[in-house]
């Protein structure tokens, strides 16, 4: 029926079609190349000698394929301790974000009370108040409880901050697993809480798994809270190191400098690529589905 | 639709009570009015006193003082201005640019995948990376944009972030750059989900292509559109890390949008009550434009 119906329709759409075609890639290439050359110039930056750099030549295409400049910025601007401090924050917001927007997730999703609106409320709401009310006060209770240049101040903020994005994900997820499946396992006798962690749970996996690695990727990319908060070098995050390695360092490191630069982008992408599909779908599934 | 959601909404209240939702939502609930809640109320409140850093500060309620103040700093305006400009520039541009690639992604090209890939990258890229690679790319001297003009007969040492005239526009389009993917994937996420019978419908009754995109696509992507056009603003009206390792608000304070205008009161100078009151100012700015915004989609809507 489908098919019958389509194909004296699609005809003219072709013919229409016939003629743009060849705008149509023109206008993607041009979309591919200016997503695309700066980061091919990055890396190609980054396996250049200083040399080559030097001499103003900025060919896509180097010369050379040196990776010195991976093992210098390695070694010079603190970049494994910084990289040990974001991977600790990052990882335990994430557990935290995890563990705690599970439970409102669910709540939010299944039992119809004032909390749902107020929560809606407040994750929009969250949305537009400029940081700079936040942090100031924020800056001055941590201070009091000397979590000001702690790496837990930040995880503590990093929490708050990603929470409204991961219950708002997560509620998505669980709207999409039936309550039927629930009430079978109820009335098989199970449990409440086993019907929670053998039911729901597994159907909930992939959802988990997304919206957490989302709240990892936040917070290793998070940089004007990291500004405020840490001020002591040793306990400063990768975006903050390279900031100050980018103020510090002239043309002469230009190829470090992008070496370090992609090296911390490689956990954020691989996480982002490993979930873009599902974290689409979660957007618009908390969006659609109230 | 209603009889179909009734019986739903029956059961799940069968399911468990108020309380339990409660209990679910303490551990969240918590550090969400200790570090949001309250201190989100106690910056609008610090807006109207003269609270600076440092402890021993004695603090005091001085009314509209500070806004009194930021009234008559030509600096104070100069920065919203220049926020305006920054917040819908980079907006309208990222929602143009990405309809434009979400119509193509929409459609069976052939090499798709890497456009649908190279546009995911910057979402993934932390916005301070993103801020150096450019600055990289508009270094006067060995940055490939100039080298590009130059191999095309076109004055090739302009500083871009450095000029005055320039820094603005540049760091726009870096915005733009950075933003595109949200805006393209949730664009193209509504895109997928109009009805293709449509389409049809409209070919039957002879509508072109651009005759269908207008009165077809458009109206079914709508809600999409004011939905990711107004978190767009305002993010991009709150937006700091890009701009801050770009320009630092340089040169001559030319890209000195308002967060970093009051990062600086803030951090740099110590007024925490005067930068509290240029964030309560943000606030209303962004809420004024949101309202009217909203409200015409509305009522268009309903006409």
């Amino acid at each position: 029926m489908t098919m019958l119906s389509r194909t004296p329709v699609r005809a003219p759409v072709n013919r229409a079609r016939g003629y743009s075609r060849p705008l149509q890639y023109l206008a993607l290439a041009g979309y591919v190349v200016f997503l695309g050359f700066p980061l091919l110039f990055l890396l190609a930056t980054s396996v250049k000698t200083p040399q080559e750099l030097q001499s103003g030549d900025s060919s896509l295409l180097p010369r050379s394929f040196n990776l010195n400049n991976f093992g210098d910025a390695i070694q010079k601007a603190n970049l494994v301790q910084a990289a040990g401090n974001s991977l600790y924050v990052a990882v335990l917001t994430t557990v935290i974000v995890t563990v705690i927007s599970l439970p409102a997730a669910y709540a939010l999703s299944r039992f119809r009370t004032k909390l749902r609106g107020v929560a809606t409320g407040w994750i929009l709401l969250s949305q537009v108040f400029p940081f700079i009310l936040i942090v100031i006060p924020v800056f001055l209770v941590l201070k009091q409880v000397g979590l000001v240049n702690h790496p837990l101040g930040l995880v503590l903020v990093y929490t708050v901050w990603c929470l409204p994005f991961a219950l708002w994900m997560l509620r998505g997820y669980v709207t999409a697993v039936p309550v039927e499946l629930e009430e079978a396992g109820a009335m098989d006798g199970a449990s409440r809480l086993r019907v929670l962690w053998s039911i729901v749970l597994p159907l909930l996996a992939p959802g988990l798994v997304a919206t957490s690695l989302f709240t990892f990727i936040s917070s290793w990319n998070e940089f004007f809270f990291a500004l405020v908060l840490i001020q002591d070098p040793h306990l400063q995050t990768l975006p903050l190191t390279l900031a100050r390695f980018v103020g510090a360092e002239g043309q002469v490191q230009l190829g470090q400098l992008a070496a370090a630069s992609l090296l911390a982008t490689i956990p954020s992408l691989v996480f982002f690529l490993l979930i873009q599909r599902r974290l689409t779908s979660g957007l618009m599934s908390g969006a659609v589905k109230g | 639709m209603t009889a179909l959601a009734a019986p739903r909404r029956r059961r799940r209240r069968g399911f468990g009570d108020g309380r339990d939702a409660w209990l679910l939502v303490l551990p969240a609930l918590i550090p969400v009015v200790l570090v949001s809640v309250y201190p989100l109320l106690q910056g609008i409140l610090l807006g109207f006193t003269d609270a600076k850093a440092g402890l021993n500060q004695p603090t005091n309620y001085n009314g509209i003082d500070n806004y009194a103040r930021l009234l008559d700093n030509e600096l104070f305006w100069k920065s919203f201005r220049i926020g305006l400009i920054w917040a819908f520039g980079v907006t309208i541009l990222q929602f143009l640019a990405s309809l434009g690639l979400a119509l193509l992604l929409n459609l069976n090209l052939r090499l798709r995948w890497l456009a649908r890939t190279l546009a995911l990258v910057p979402w993934a890229m932390p916005p301070v990376i993103i801020a150096i690679m450019w600055k990289m790319m508009l270094n006067p001297t060995y940055g490939p944009i100039n080298e590009m003009m130059r191999s095309v007969g076109l004055p090739g040492d302009i500083n871009w972030l450095g000029d005055f005239s320039t820094a603005l526009p540049a760091v726009i389009v870096v915005g733009v750059w950075a933003g595109m993917p949200q805006t393209t994937i949730t664009l193209l996420a509504g895109l997928q989900s109009v009805s293709p019978d449509l389409h049809e419908a409209a070919a039957i009754d002879g509508a072109g292509v651009w005759q269908r995109f207008w009165h077809v696509t458009l109206p079914a992507l709508r809600p999409v559109i004011v939905a990711i056009t107004s978190l767009d603003l305002i993010w991009n009206f709150n937006s700091f890390a890009l701009v801050f390792v770009l320009t630092a608000g340089g040169p001559g304070g030319q890209t000195m949008l308002p967060m970093l205008f009051a990062y600086n009161e803030a951090f740099r100078y110590g007024n925490f009550g005067y930068a509290a009151a240029l964030g309560n100012v943000m606030v209303v700015v962004i809420a004024a434009f949101l309202f009217f915004y909203l409200r015409g989609q509305a009522r268009s809507r309903h006409q």
